[in-house]
């Protein structure tokens, strides 16, 4: 489904991505760990172009889309991403920041995508805050919402960024919640996260960044009780 | 006692009441506010299309040709000073021109611009990329997610700046007596003269420029309030 073919990214001098090669099959929920600035957010970033590759090519459905020339907004379409800090739009009712791009991309009518704003608002219980801002909700409420509102546009993979670390730890567990339910409904996910139980309990692959490569990829099990390189027995031992 | 306060009603009267000179300040207000109003609109437009100007980047990340235009204007207008701006606006640039106070307005409006793109700039760079990024992410075009959602926070971002030039270039018409258009200042400046009693002219178009800014700034505050209403928590 997503194909990574030797990505490098540098900003300036510095070398963040040093040759990440990846493959994506549908269904699957591949979970990314790693210390902080191992690459793996600006890898999350790439595979939607939110940063642009220095070099290396990634595939989606078929597509190319590194290559000069695709219309990276149609592939979006197809690609949620959830991010760290929610960026609900601020300026929005819930329900419209969940339905401005379906309408606005002429995917759904206007009443269309209201009834379907409020039942997946249901989903994740926040339907009687339709009419609320985003500044009147909780973290939790928050990315629920920004979860909701990438769900709206049916997306064939979703994309988290850190989507906990910036919660209350009371909130964590809300979140995650809905991403387990998400998974269990068949939706390929890839994530980047701390949450060492979400990794173990959700993914189907659990992946190993440090300085800018993929160090290690294992089954969740193996992955934690049998890890083979040695930064990955000290991350563990430093995390669990 | 009485001697005074017969003397402060005989200047007040020379100065308002006689010849009915307060219609010389309204006709002076009329002229400072028709100046200042369609001032302020020809500089929002050119600071709107300045400042996007400004914020284009060419793919490799360098200035476009936009950006260095932008960025010329805006160096000249605040380079020098607006009463030289208008003078050479007045007698050499549009020396024919037959609409005085047309004139005015292109010239506040110009220099206005300037100050104005760089609001409107702040403001767009305020909000906060993750905004952009979210749209983006979404599947909707850099211009959608600029018009549905930046520009929306923007204009609640660059209100009290905004509100701030409008105060300053209504007050920096008071130049415009320079070349001979006559507007609040000049009305008040040439009763004194014909009177010779500065005092009363001076401070009473002190009392209405002060009026007339305090009214706006009211308002101001209502629409800002109202602007805001998406952030209450």
């Amino acid at each position: 489904m997503i194909i990574v073919k030797d990505l490098h990214k540098t900003f300036g001098d510095n070398q963040v991505l040093r040759g990440v090669d990846y493959h994506v099959h549908p269904g699957e929920k591949i979970v990314i760990v790693g210390p902080s600035g191992s690459g793996k957010s600006t890898f999350l970033r790439c595979l939607n172009l939110l940063e642009r590759p220095t070099k290396g090519e990634i595939w989606f459905d078929g597509i190319n889309i590194t290559a000069a020339g695709t219309n990276i907004d149609k592939v979006r379409e197809h690609m949620g991403m959830v991010f760290q800090h929610f960026n609900l739009f601020n300026n929005l009712t819930i329900q419209k920041n969940i339905t401005l791009a379906p309408v606005k991309l002429k995917l759904m009518g206007e009443e269309e995508a209201a009834e379907n704003a409020l039942s997946l608002l249901a989903r994740v219980g926040l339907k009687d805050k339709a009419d609320a801002y985003p500044a009147q909700l909780s973290g939790g409420q928050k990315q629920r919402v920004a979860i909701v509102r990438s769900l709206a546009m049916n997306p064939r993979v979703m994309l988290f960024d850190e989507p906990t670390s910036a919660l209350d730890p009371e909130m964590v567990g809300e979140v995650l919640e809905v991403m387990k339910g998400l998974a269990d409904s068949g939706m390929t996910m890839v994530v980047v996260t701390h949450e060492m139980g979400f990794a173990r309990e959700v993914g189907t692959k659990v992946v190993f960044m440090d300085e800018g490569i993929i160090m290690e990829e294992n089954t969740p099990k193996e992955f934690f009780t049998n890890p083979k390189s040695a930064r990955l027995q000290e991350f563990l031992s430093k995390v669990l | 006692m009485q001697a005074w306060f017969g003397e402060v009603a005989e200047k007040f009267e020379a100065a308002f009441i006689t010849g009915d000179r307060w219609k010389l300040y309204l006709e002076g207000l009329g002229v400072t506010l028709q100046i200042s109003v369609f001032a302020a609109i020809v500089g929002v437009l050119i600071g709107t299309v300045v400042a996007f100007m400004k914020l284009s980047v060419r793919k490799n990340g360098k200035k476009t040709v936009w950006a260095v235009m932008a960025d010329i204007y805006i160096d000249v207008i605040r380079g020098t000073p607006s009463v030289l701006q208008l003078m050479i606006i007045w007698f050499i640039l549009l020396a024919d021109a037959k609409n005085g106070v047309a004139v005015a307005v292109l010239s506040f409006g110009i220099n206005s611009g300037a100050y104005v793109a760089e609001i409107i700039r702040a403001g767009i760079l305020a909000v906060d990329k993750g905004q952009m990024e979210a749209g983006r992410s979404l599947g909707l075009s850099n211009a959608q997610t600029m018009i549905y959602v930046i520009i929306p926070q923007a204009v609640k971002n660059v209100l009290p700046p905004m509100g701030n030039e409008f105060i300053v270039l209504l007050k920096e018409t008071a130049i415009v007596g320079y070349v001979s258009l006559t507007d609040l200042t000049r009305a008040a400046n040439q009763i004194a003269s014909r009177t010779y009693e500065a005092f009363m002219p001076l401070i009473g178009a002190a009392v209405i420029y002060f009026i007339v800014i305090k009214i706006l700034t009211i308002l101001l505050g209502v629409l800002e309030r109202r602007l805001r209403r998406s952030d209450n928590r």
